[in-house]
């Protein structure tokens, strides 16, 4: 037979080159899996043992990094002690507590209406969120600057509207560094949330209407357990780097507005104290451990569901 | 107080949906009896599922109204209606256990702890599921989920249970064995199931009344056997099995089922007979189908049951002759 032989040699071929990546798979799994640890060793788990052995020594500003190495913790009972710091620390939680939860009532309807829209128009919707991201954070918060300073644009309209008489500009208050942050955070809680509602089947809220739901109490008992992932996601992304916010109360907010952000950069750079700069970064990384442990539970478990 | 049980369940009068251009449902009126198992059948976009959405009170008509046993429905929003529907997906609640989803209804009308978890095993039970309460939708077969569905729907004790495609979703092997439980619960509860389905047999055998339903529009009511045996029109005469449809002239029909012509080799003495050629033949154990072109050029479709084990054969190419008495047929205007 003719075509038998090349027939043959064709399904050796395939068969070695199978064998042959077969064994090469192991090995270049192994690397794949190997990459995002190596990088959480390289990009943090190092430079989290720098941090920790700074703020274990102590401050020597005639060295030129300024630290001598030793195993006080005094650095760490210092946070615990001096008011300055607990006050940071319950202020900077407040705030991010407070802007994580108006920007979740915030989101939440326009998460909702997005995913609600026509199919066609939700990509415009969505664009609409991401746009600001167009544009630099920074020049983002220094807009506020202009917008909330005296003689701003909203100091004039509330001058106008007959109000502005006795408010005086709120550039310098907690109320600024409020507004930034949910301003500045506010499409990380929109985005999960949308994840979450679109995903969401409709026949299931219709199903809970013919069984003799009300809109609100199928919204309680269907939607809002279902976008629950959503909700945690969004919140996290909001509290957590809210908590450690530095560029907007330094901007926006004034001398009587403590975050633990702040105070840390005042440490370093003002302050020139590596060690008690590097505890509060540590103290700060242990505080948000848990929320993060819980968002990943959170994660697991919505993998899990079918 | 609701009306007596002489009127209807369902009157529907006059109703039309449209979405857009498309015209879904079409100046529609029909009356569902009380304690009917009745089934909406017609191809895909024929208007079926969305009848079913007036009724539940997902849509509302652009014209027209329903009436719900004798009250007027039209404009009521779904959880006020004594209606209940089982879903295509049977859009099971997937954060709440078996139980929780069949009790969904009962809480929603504040009824209390006891009683709810007492009703909710009654019906857990009816659908054989007593066990799985505990569970989620997602850890039970598809079966199972039909089942869950079910109960969920049926442990309000609806007026009318609206069920949308309930055997889509199985395979063929359950649809068979869940058809006579369906028939059984709804003969059992004595209560009234309006069913959707694309499925000829599945409504034929199902269903006491059907309703055959084309580009929004029902082309006709009637038992299984009234629809089958006497079609209004040729879409109904081809659209429930097979049926040969023979032009009288003058804008006139006559349909005719393959079985109620008989085969043979000598010219019989039925009232209407021709003489033909076998072209094919089908054998499928039974019966064995025939496709025969007759002198006319005609082409018919003859069925005949394989009652006698050594019986006659017929072989392809044979001359034969068909025979069908006078009132075989059905003789169409349209």
């Amino acid at each position: 037979m003719a075509g038998g032989a090349p027939l043959q040699w064709r399904v050796f071929r395939c068969r070695k080159e199978d064998r042959a990546t077969a064994a090469a798979r192991p090995q270049l799994m192994r690397f794949v899996i190997a990459l995002p640890y190596l990088w959480l060793v390289v990009f943090f788990l190092l430079p989290f043992a720098l941090v920790l052995a700074i703020a274990l020594g102590t401050n020597a500003p005639d060295l030129a990094p300024p630290v001598e190495l030793g195993l006080s913790l005094k650095n760490f009972a210092l946070l615990f002690t001096d008011d300055l710091y607990v006050a940071a620390w319950l202020s900077s939680l407040r705030i991010a507590a407070t802007a994580t939860l108006v920007t979740l009532l915030l989101g939440y309807p326009m998460a909702y209406a997005i995913a609600r829209a026509r199919p066609q128009r939700r990509p415009l919707l969505l664009m609409l969120v991401i746009l600001p991201f167009w544009t630099s954070f920074l020049i983002r918060v220094y807009a506020w600057i202009g917008l909330l300073s005296r003689n701003g644009i909203i100091e004039q309209f509330l001058r106008w509207i007959g109000l502005g008489e006795h408010a005086g500009s709120i550039l310098g208050t907690e109320w600024a560094v409020q507004l930034g942050i949910i301003y500045a955070y506010l499409p990380f809680m929109v985005l999960p949330l949308y994840a979450a509602l679109e995903k969401l089947d409709t026949s299931l809220l219709e199903a809970a209407a013919d069984l003799g739901a009300r809109p609100l109490a199928a919204f309680r008992t269907i939607t809002l357990p279902l976008s629950a992932p959503g909700i945690v996601a969004g919140c996290l992304l909001v509290f957590i780097p809210a908590v450690g916010e530095f560029v907007i109360p330094d901007l926006l907010g004034g001398t009587d507005t403590l975050m633990i952000g702040k105070v840390l950069w005042d440490e370093f750079f003002t302050n020139a104290d590596w060690p008690l700069a590097s505890a509060v970064a540590i103290c700060l990384l242990v505080l948000l451990v848990g929320p993060i442990a819980l968002f990943q539970r959170q994660q697991a478990k919505s993998l899990e569901k079918p | 107080m609701p009306a007596d049980t002489a009127t209807p369940i369902v009157r529907v009068e006059g109703i039309t949906k449209r979405f857009g251009p498309v015209t879904a449902v079409d100046s529609v009126d029909l009356a569902i009896e009380r304690g009917e198992l009745f089934a909406l059948l017609g191809g895909s976009g024929c208007g079926k599922t969305t009848l079913l959405r007036l009724l539940a009170g997902f849509e509302t008509p652009d014209s027209g109204r329903v009436f719900i046993d004798g009250q007027d429905m039209t404009g009521v929003p779904p959880h006020r209606r004594p209606v209940n529907m089982m879903f295509q997906s049977y859009a099971l609640f997937p954060h709440m256990s078996v139980a929780d989803n069949v009790g969904y209804g009962l809480r929603r009308e504040g009824l209390a702890k006891r009683e709810t978890a007492q009703r909710v095993a009654e019906a857990l039970e009816l659908v054989r599921l007593s066990d799985l309460g505990a569970r989620r939708p997602g850890q039970l077969s598809g079966g199972q989920r039909q089942r869950v569905a079910l109960a969920r729907a049926l442990v309000k004790r609806p007026k009318l249970l609206l069920l949308d495609e309930p055997l889509a979703a199985l395979d063929r092997k359950l649809r068979e064995g869940t058809r006579f439980e369906l028939v059984r619960l709804q003969e059992e509860l004595g209560l009234t199931f309006v069913m959707v389905t694309h499925d000829q047999e599945e409504a034929m055998s199902m269903a006491g009344r059907l309703a055959v339903m084309d580009l929004g529009r029902i082309k006709q009511v009637g038992t299984p056997r009234e629809v089958y045996e006497r079609p209004c029109s040729r879409f109904v005469a081809d659209f429930i099995g097979i049926a040969n449809i023979l032009s009288l002239g003058d804008g006139r029909w006559l349909a005719l089922r393959p079985e109620k012509i008989a085969l043979a080799t000598e010219r019989p003495a039925t009232a209407h007979h021709v003489a033909g050629q076998i072209l094919d033949i089908a054998y499928e154990g039974d019966r064995s189908l025939y496709r025969v072109v007759t002198e006319e050029g005609a082409v018919l479709l003859v069925s005949s049951a394989n009652v006698d084990r050594l019986g006659q054969t017929f072989r392809r190419t044979q001359r034969v002759w068909l025979g069908w008495s006078a009132d075989s047929g059905q003789t169409l205007d349209e």
